[in-house]
């Protein structure tokens, strides 16, 4: 049987289903929008419609100071769109709210991961895998160089480390929604207690989180602190002020951050980074080929990242793959 | 290896030299012999194993991964080593447990050619991605990890609390693993016997003239030669040349290391022949000229026949068997100049002393210095033993006057360790013509001091309020803002885009007050060179 998928298509500001007239994360607005999770690079403002899971269509009310044309569906909730499409929203363990979005149309089944991860975190519900025909997959870390360690012997060092300079605070650099959280409520998994202080840019997402019901602990904000207090400390703020004058009222930081990124050493030097945490909510290349395999889809098409080497591999392993131009996403995880 | 290879980590992501330091140490202090002793050879870049070159491991990876991937893996990552750490497949079923620094040394001693490609992988199955990363690094003798076999030396000192002079000078000769002397230093054993090598004697050194005025009775006067400090050294007929580091440059002037006719140890400038520093018979080329014979593995007879090199000699340490430097340095100085008639003038002269009534004639006389491209006075106590380092009183350094001049600020870079939030490397220029009829700024020079910490902060916030374009730790300001730089010479330089290149640039004052066109054009700058 010849399909042809004529009815999804890949066009450069996000993918479109023509039977719906609706897209899936476009980069500029549109009338009516299916949005994987909240990152600023799937979910854009001012849709007319915004079809999101609750957690996601939160976050970006508090990214653009809006609920208009909010429509919340669950996880493993179906939704029939116009022209006879089907939308499913399956977890995609990347960041709070975040999904992979399966789409049926005429018997055939296309699933948009968004950005996914398959290592455990304590702020998301697990990956989903969802057998389809077409596999929309992210290639953020789509390197065999890329593979990312277990959390915990990340902070295990990190911890090591505060004790170690118990003078010192230990700054981590890590993005606001998703990857500050995690870091959190891992670090609070494995026990520890003591207040961790926050850059304000990443207060109210924190705040966010713990409505959705992640505990996140004591958290204090750096500007009500006293230097003093913050000895011994973790200190977290967004990657872009860690070596910011803001930084310039802690108390001697061990500068840290937390990244898929930081497993090349260039990549931690060029960020002053003296404690590079490799923590990442995307995939690694292990998790990328091997859930693959596992979808088992007839084509992969890949969305942004890291794609040649990903597509040389669907060639090493006579797999059927093609590259999506596009525009507008960026190097996550940062 | 887990702990070098933890070490070598922690280095990489070190930009402070204390830290580095106190890093080096804690290991130097908490790993058994013989271990420490290679790992400190490893990381002043004393190993060598000839059968393990990055040619050998891309041979290797190309076995095991892709080639496509491989390239777009090493594109990415930047290294050779780094990259087949990360990519080192892992292996299947058992293997032996990581190897000591010792094991992987013997290990990689042994590896031949023919052998490596088998041996290597046993090798590196038995590491993680950073024991992998390390033993790559150690294999091919390319740490690059900003540690110089000084900062280990005084590392060394540091973690055994021994004076860094001493380290400096049993340490040369010495082979790795270093035993003799971790035996003497960690555990107080008698120190290795170097009397019988050609080994490095670490130098004494000046301080800076700060006193107005000293009085010529106590102190003679010498001129400063603008070339480069080295130490030659014969023992047992044996001679080595050492720079100002204690790095052995001996094969970068051959002509030197079979000209001294007895076993003495001599400190004098290195200098090349020419017409300018001193006179024209017998004088010394500029600066310039023996940069042509510096850095060099070897040289060409083109080179030795156009800038052949001599020693201008200051000091004799040893002579024939007797040390002398515990002697005044009036009685080295008469035995130095007794010794003159046995060397041969080819390639040794005496650093004349310099004689004035007083200290006024004698300023008068270091300020008519500048044309004959000399670096200034050396004031030596007539009394002074000859002791390692800087020893306060002993020995003044009295440089000419800095030249100044005024150049705009063009681009700022963050700095490192306790600067890593302050924009603190400045790169200036000057005019390449009429300010006002269009000309443009050529960067001139770099400086990342002659400023106090308040002037940082104010020049941070300049920096950032006029910044105009971004380049990764780079800014590129308005061009609104004038320094006045001091340095002490200016020389053509093929590798500027200006043609000009100056030495010791440093911030003398920061003109808030000066109009950017105001500032100096590059003829001015052109026209104090004195090549
Ligand atoms: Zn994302
Ligand atoms: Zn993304």
């Amino acid at each position: 049987m010849a399909r042809d998928f004529a009815w999804i298509r890949p066009e450069p500001h996000g993918i479109h289903v023509a039977p719906a007239d609706i897209w899936i994360d476009p980069s500029h607005p549109v009338p009516r929008a299916l949005v994987t999770h909240g990152h600023a690079d799937h979910a854009r403002g001012g849709h007319g419609e915004t079809i999101a899971t609750a957690e996601t269509l939160a976050i970006m009310e508090l990214r653009y100071q809006t609920r208009e044309g909010a429509r919340p569906v669950q996880y493993g909730e179906t939704i029939r769109l116009s022209g006879g499409v089907d939308a499913t929203f399956v977890p995609a363990g990347h960041v709070l709210g975040s999904a992979q979005i399966l789409l049926e149309h005429a018997g055939e089944r296309v699933v948009v991961t968004g950005d996914f991860k398959r290592q455990p975190d304590p702020t998301c519900p697990p990956f989903v895998t969802t057998s389809c025909d077409i596999f929309v997959t992210e290639a953020t870390f789509g390197l065999p160089v890329f593979r990312h360690p277990p959390i915990f012997t990340e902070l295990t060092r990190l911890i090591d480390r505060l004790h170690a300079d118990s003078d010192r605070c230990v700054l981590v650099g890590a993005y606001a929604l998703g990857k500050a959280q995690r870091v959190i409520a891992e670090l609070r998994q494995i026990g520890h207690r003591d207040p961790i202080y926050i850059h304000g840019a990443m207060e109210r997402m924190c705040q966010l989180y713990e409505e959705f019901g992640i505990e996140l602990g004591e958290l204090r904000l750096v500007s009500d602190a006293e230097k003093d207090a913050m000895r011994g400390a973790i200190v977290i703020c967004p990657p872009s002020a860690l070596n910011d004058r803001w930084s310039r009222r802690l108390p001697d930081p061990v500068t840290a951050m937390a990244s898929g990124w930081m497993q090349v050493r260039q990549r931690a030097r060029q960020r002053n980074v003296e404690l590079p945490l490799i923590i990442s909510d995307h995939a690694d290349w292990d998790e990328l080929t091997a859930t693959i395999e596992e979808v088992d889809p007839a084509e992969t098409w890949i969305t942004h990242g890291r794609e040649e080497a990903l597509l040389r591999w669907h060639q090493l392993h006579q797999r059927r793959a093609r590259a999506l131009a596009l525009v507008g996403y960026e190097d996550e995880d940062d | 290896m887990e702990r070098f290879a933890a070490l070598v980590d922690a280095l990489v992501y070190t930009r402070g030299r204390n830290d580095k330091l106190r890093l080096i140490a804690r290991y130097l202090r908490d790993t058994l012999d013989p271990d420490r002793g290679w790992a400190l050879a490893a990381l002043t870049g004393a190993l060598d194993f000839p059968a393990v070159k990055s040619s050998t491991i891309r041979a290797m990876m190309q076995q095991r991964v892709d080639p496509e991937l491989w390239a777009l893996s090493r594109d990415f990552v930047g290294d050779t080593a780094e990259t087949t750490s990360l990519l080192w497949p892992a292996p299947d079923g058992e293997h032996d447990p990581p190897p000591t620094v010792s094991q992987a040394v013997a290990l990689l001693s042994a590896m031949t050619r023919k052998s490596v490609q088998a041996d290597l992988p046993q090798l590196l199955d038995r590491l993680d991605p950073s024991g992998r990363y390390a033993l790559l690094k150690l294999a091919t003798g390319a740490m690059r990890i900003g540690v110089s076999s000084r900062l280990a030396k005084v590392a060394f000192a540091q973690a055994f609390a021994v004076p860094a002079e001493e380290v400096e000078e049993h340490w040369h000769g010495l082979e790795a693993p270093y035993r003799e002397l971790f035996a003497w230093a960690a555990e107080g054993a008698a120190p290795p016997d170097t009397a019988s090598r050609p080994t490095f004697r670490p130098f004494m050194l000046a301080h800076p003239l700060e006193e107005s005025e000293i009085d010529l009775a106590d102190y003679a006067a010498e001129w400063k030669w603008d070339g480069i400090r080295v130490e030659l050294v014969r023992v047992g007929g044996e001679t080595r040349l050492y720079s100002r580091s204690g790095d052995d440059i001996s094969a970068a002037f051959p002509e030197l290391t079979d000209v001294l006719p007895i076993d003495a140890v001599l400190d004098g400038e290195l200098l090349v022949r020419g017409s300018h520093q001193g006179g024209e018979e017998g004088g010394a080329a500029s600066f310039n000229a023996l940069q042509q014979r510096l850095g060099r593995k070897t040289v060409s007879r083109k080179m030795l026949n156009e800038y052949p090199a001599f020693i201008r000699l200051y000091d004799v340490l040893m002579a024939e068997g007797a040390d002398v430097r515990e002697l005044p340095w009036s009685e080295r100085r008469t035995r130095l100049e007794a010794l003159m008639p046995r060397l041969p003038d080819s390639h040794f002269d005496i650093s004349e002393i310099v004689s004035a009534p007083d200290f006024a004639a004698l300023a008068a006389i270091r300020e008519s210095a500048r044309d004959a491209a000399i670096e200034g006075l050396m004031l030596k106590r007539r009394d002074s033993p000859y002791v390692a380092g800087r020893k306060t009183g002993l020995w003044y350094k009295w440089k000419r006057d800095p030249l100044l001049i005024d150049c705009v600020l063009m681009y700022a870079q963050r700095g490192s360790g306790k600067r890593s939030s302050f924009y603190s490397d400045y790169t200036f220029g000057c005019w390449n013509g009429d300010p006002d009829g269009g000309a443009d700024l050529l960067p001139v020079g770099k400086a990342y001091s002659g400023f106090t910490d308040a002037e940082l902060k104010k020049l941070d916030r300049h920096v950032r309020q006029h910044t105009v374009n971004r380049f990764g730790p780079v800014r590129e300001v308005d061009r609104s803002l004038v320094f006045e730089v001091a340095f002490d010479s200016v020389h053509a330089s093929k590798r500027h885009k200006s043609g000009l290149a100056m030495r010791f640039p440093r911030i003398h004052r920061i003109r808030w007050d000066k109009p950017p066109h105001e500032a100096d054009r590059i003829d001015t700058l052109r026209a104090l060179i004195r090549d």
